[in-house]
């Protein structure tokens, strides 16, 4: 048995306790605001948040959130509007939208860690977030506008 | 500026733009199929300012305001999306169109999503760049119509001549009285009025629109950001079942044998069954293979590794790239089918002072939309229901009621978001594999594709090889082109034994060269197709632009001239091209040429505006190059100037992109600049690392370690989008014409930093 809290609510599993964190969410637990976008890292489109950290859901096991905090696209934010969210939003920064909660869950752990970040910093910190419709440019600028106030 | 009608593009034979009633057709008699007339006759009727190729897509094009608009007592206006939303913004600009010419709120517009179902919306085929240019006049005639049921019903409650009242922002005003209704008050009066005529619609002046032109906040921005908005992927059904599928790992290939003991073994999995494939080449129905049902999609894809399966590879099992491509280049330096004929290329390249021969190749891609393919589907013996990303709902309606052998009125085609789509959505395989899946195990079934699956079961862009011989005479002028481009059809995934590009591929920027050149032939020696062939965004554009604009560079460079100035006396004074004149069965985007000729003046035009804007000519540091490219596709014209920094390592940086748009009228600019932007990274990632190999038959990339796409810290510092006038002209493309420029475009800046040039994509290790 497996316990864990998710967006602040109490879960437990009794299944495979090697079961990808990002199944658990999305087919155990109906929260599929976290995607798959490839099952092994290079992508990010499955971005949480464990323990104040941005990890990959789809590689992480769920006998390795045993007892951890974890929040989802879903409890990022009570009403959805984080600076992340509101400065994603005044940019329009999404085309088709479908890795752009990974990326959220990215930028707002990088400017939990530094709030002031360079535009190489943002580069380097989001660079394991692929966004194959190309919002790059609008990202980074959204990172910046969440980092100066919205 | 008028456009009139005229049969004349008929005689060009190929009217019908659909690349899936194409197809449908030729499967069905062998030979190309005019669609169906206009639908409801309305539209024809309706004497439009100009002609567009809407009414040729399978079932037309329907103007109803009963069909695509809803008013509650409350006020709020329902708008129907009929199209697919995989990021264009297509589900906010079409109903924003309706509610400008409704004169509505849009604070008070609620889009609603169609599901499935051309006979009653029309066609619903989501590729092509068609929504906004088949669908900016039906959608005003729409808005219109019901503005005007609005005001005559106000004037008969106020027993007033329907000339003295006028809408306007969500309520109809009685200018002499004072008296006003609001939108909510007049509904249900004006619901039982009859639709007006559509040749008796006011349409809005432009001056007075509200919204088109201008553009409003896409409707998902919100849900997207905070994690509610509903993909394919992302539907859940109460008792549904999660299943992954193992496919023949050549496309011709069947299952001989499969073990199962060690997958049932796994935590989670509940069966493992077979899972009905089809004969290649099919169209869009499903390879087959084993499919693992479980609890969830993790235990699948576990039990699935578990799997032991023997393959019989088929006729394709020798599919070897490095092979094919040698083959390609030895087709090409050989005479093809010739598709354009002016003047007498032989002689003039006999007579030319100087040739300049180029050879290009551009390998397979693979689509990779963020969300790989996934559908859900609920089958019982009397009706099916589908959930799924797709480009195509109406075509998937008409294939799973064929596959499943129901009435199309039984199959239900929810249209979800799509996580991208670039072209493979538009095949419908993973939907139908859900429904036989589903009919199979009397429960609803959740498909998930992986990222290995998406990969390496493509429906992949084709590969190509395109020679280009440019003959000069002594005074420095081009005076004969010869260009070859052999590559396989998409035509050869629904027929067997097809050699030659279709029309439609060779319509995308081959033989409608734009250039004034006396002597021009256009050559398309045979190439068959060994694994399955679809259409990418912008399609045979690709390497046909990546060829012909980085030949101009190089012709420039042989002459010593300004690769800007080499492009710009090419394309040769203003006037119409006459393609048709040449080309046999020319295929201009599926439009009337008198709305949508190739206009050497627009590509001149886009061409300075970018260099203007990118400022071309500019002082530029060490190591830094600017390229410019220029492209008419999807019947509109995007020139990019891009600027490069290559270090001594060959690490390219990309400090600047400057890109310019005629797309004639634009409805929705802010989402515009996003798909130029956009179109951008698709360039940088096709030109730098997009490339699909096969060995023994057997696609050798598998994920993005394999087949890496562009990344935040290769993006450009800034992409400037500059948009040209152009409200008095027919709406030309967005989603894709931006992608064909920007690849010639890039390489050409590099050999402008570099003096190294690029004729093989990718670049991945040439500059190291």
């Amino acid at each position: 048995m497996i316990n864990l809290t998710v967006n602040g609510e109490a879960h437990r599993w009794d299944g495979d306790p090697s079961l990808p964190l990002l199944w658990y969410l999305r087919d155990e637990s109906g929260l599929t605001g976290t995607k798959y976008g490839c099952g092994q890292a290079l992508c990010g489109a499955c971005t949480v948040h464990v323990g104040g950290q941005a990890v990959r859901a789809c590689i992480t096991a769920m006998q390795d959130v045993a007892d951890q905090n974890v929040v989802t696209i879903e409890g990022l934010h009570p009403t959805g509007d984080h600076p992340v969210q509101k400065a994603w939003r005044e940019l329009q920064v999404p085309q088709c939208g479908f890795c752009q909660t990974g990326q959220i869950m990215q930028a707002a752990m990088l400017l939990q860690d530094n709030p002031k970040p360079t535009d190489e910093q943002i580069r380097e910190q989001m660079a394991g977030n692929i966004c194959r419709c190309g919002c790059y440019t609008r990202i980074e600028a959204a990172i910046r506008l969440a980092a100066t106030g919205v | 500026m008028t456009y009139m009608f005229s049969k004349r593009s008929v005689a060009h034979g190929i009217q019908n733009v659909s690349r899936r009633h194409v197809l449908k057709g030729a499967v069905a008699t062998g030979s190309l199929v005019l669609a169906a007339p206009l639908a409801r006759g309305a539209h024809a009727a309706a004497a439009p300012t100009y002609a567009t190729g809407a009414g040729d897509m399978p079932h037309g094009v329907v103007v109803d305001p009963r069909v695509f608009v809803s008013i509650a007592p409350d006020g709020t206006v329902s708008i129907v999306a009929h199209r697919a939303e995989m990021g264009t913004g297509v589900r906010t600009s079409l109903p924003m169109i309706v509610a400008d010419e409704l004169e509505a709120d849009w604070a008070r517009v609620h889009v609603a999503q169609a599901e499935g179902n051309e006979a009653k919306y029309g066609n619903q085929d989501t590729d092509g760049s068609r929504s906004t240019r088949h669908y900016l006049v039906p959608m005003r005639q729409i808005g219109a119509a019901a503005r005007t049921m609005l005001e005559e019903a106000a004037a008969q409650k106020w027993n007033v001549k329907i000339e003295e009242v006028k809408a306007a922002n969500h309520e109809v005003v009685h200018g002499a009285s004072g008296r006003r209704l609001g939108y909510g008050d007049l509904a249900a009066d004006a619901a039982k009025l009859p639709v007006p005529q559509i040749k008796t619609l006011r349409l809005k002046d432009e001056s007075e629109f509200r919204y088109i032109g201008k553009g409003v906040p896409f409707v998902d921005l919100r849900d997207i950001t905070t994690g509610r908005a509903i993909y394919g992927a992302d539907v859940r059904l109460p008792l549904m079942k999660y299943a992954v599928l193992v496919r023949p790992p050549v496309v011709g290939g069947k299952l001989v044998s499969f073990d199962a003991k060690d997958a049932l073994a796994v935590p989670g999995v509940e069966q493992v069954i077979e899972a009905q494939g089809w004969p290649w080449p099919s169209k869009f129905q499903p390879l087959g293979g084993v499919a693992v049902i479980a609890r969830n999609t993790g235990a699948a894809i576990k039990g699935r590794d578990a799997l032991k399966v023997v393959w019989d590879d088929g006729p394709n099992a020798k599919y070897d790239s490095d092979a094919y491509r040698a083959e390609l280049e030895a087709s090409v330096r050989k005479p093809g089918l010739a598709v354009r004929n002016e003047g007498d290329v032989d002689a003039a390249l006999k007579s030319a002072d100087k040739v300049v021969v180029g050879e290009y190749y551009i390998p397979h891609l693979a689509h990779v939309s963020m969300e790989p393919p996934a559908a859900v589907a609920d089958v019982t013996d009397s009706k099916a229901e589908i959930w799924a990303p797709l480009q195509s709902p109406g075509g998937t309606q008409e294939d799973i009621a064929k596959t499943l052998g129901l009435p199309l009125d039984a199959v239900t085609v929810h249209m979800t978001l799509l996580g991208g789509g670039f072209g493979r959505k538009s095949k419908c395989d993973y939907a139908i594999e859900a429904a036989l899946l589903s009919r199979k195990l009397k429960a609803p079934v959740r498909v998930q594709w992986t990222r290995e699956d998406n990969i390496r079961h493509d429906f992949y862009h084709t590969v190509s090889t395109e020679r280009i011989e440019a003959g000069v005479d002594k005074s420095g002028k081009v005076i004969a082109w010869r260009h070859r481009s052999a590559a396989p059809s998409f035509m050869s995934s629904f027929q067997p034994n097809v050699k030659n590009e279709s029309a439609i591929e060779l319509g995308m920027g081959f033989v409608d060269l734009p250039f004034a050149i006396p002597n021009i032939r256009c050559e398309n020696p045979e190439a068959a197709a060994h694994t399955r062939i679809g259409w990418f965004r912008a399609v045979s554009n690709v390497p046909h632009a990546f060829a012909v604009q980085t030949m101009v560079a190089e012709i420039a460079h042989a002459l010593n001239r300004d690769p800007k100035d080499m492009l710009l006396e090419l394309i040769g004074p203003d006037r119409i091209v006459d393609v048709g004149k040449s080309t046999k069965d020319w295929w201009n985007y599926g439009e009337p040429f008198e709305s949508y000729p190739v206009d050497a003046g627009r590509l001149r035009r886009v061409t300075e505006l970018a260099a203007e804007k990118g400022e071309w000519g500019r002082k530029l540091p060490a190591g830094h190059g600017l390229g410019i490219a220029a492209h008419r596709s999807f019947v509109s014209y995007i020139a990019t100037v891009v600027e490069v920094a290559v270090d001594d390592k060959g690490n390219i940086a990309i400090p600047r992109v400057d890109t310019a748009v005629d797309c004639g009228t634009y409805v929705n600019p802010e989402r515009i600049r996003s798909q130029m932007e956009g179109a951008a990274i698709m360039g940088i990632s096709l030109a730098k690392h997009g490339e699909i190999t096969f060995k023994n038959g057997r696609a050798q990339q598998s994920n993005f370690d394999d087949f890496p796409v562009a990344r935040i810290d290769e993006a450009p510092a800034v992409i400037n989008v500059h948009i040209a006038p152009g409200q008095n002209r027919p709406p030309g493309g967005i989603g894709e014409p931006g992608v064909p420029p920007f690849a010639p475009a890039f390489c050409n800046a590099i050999f402008a930093a570099t003096g190294k040039r690029i004729r093989r994509l990718p670049i991945g290790s040439q500059l190291a």
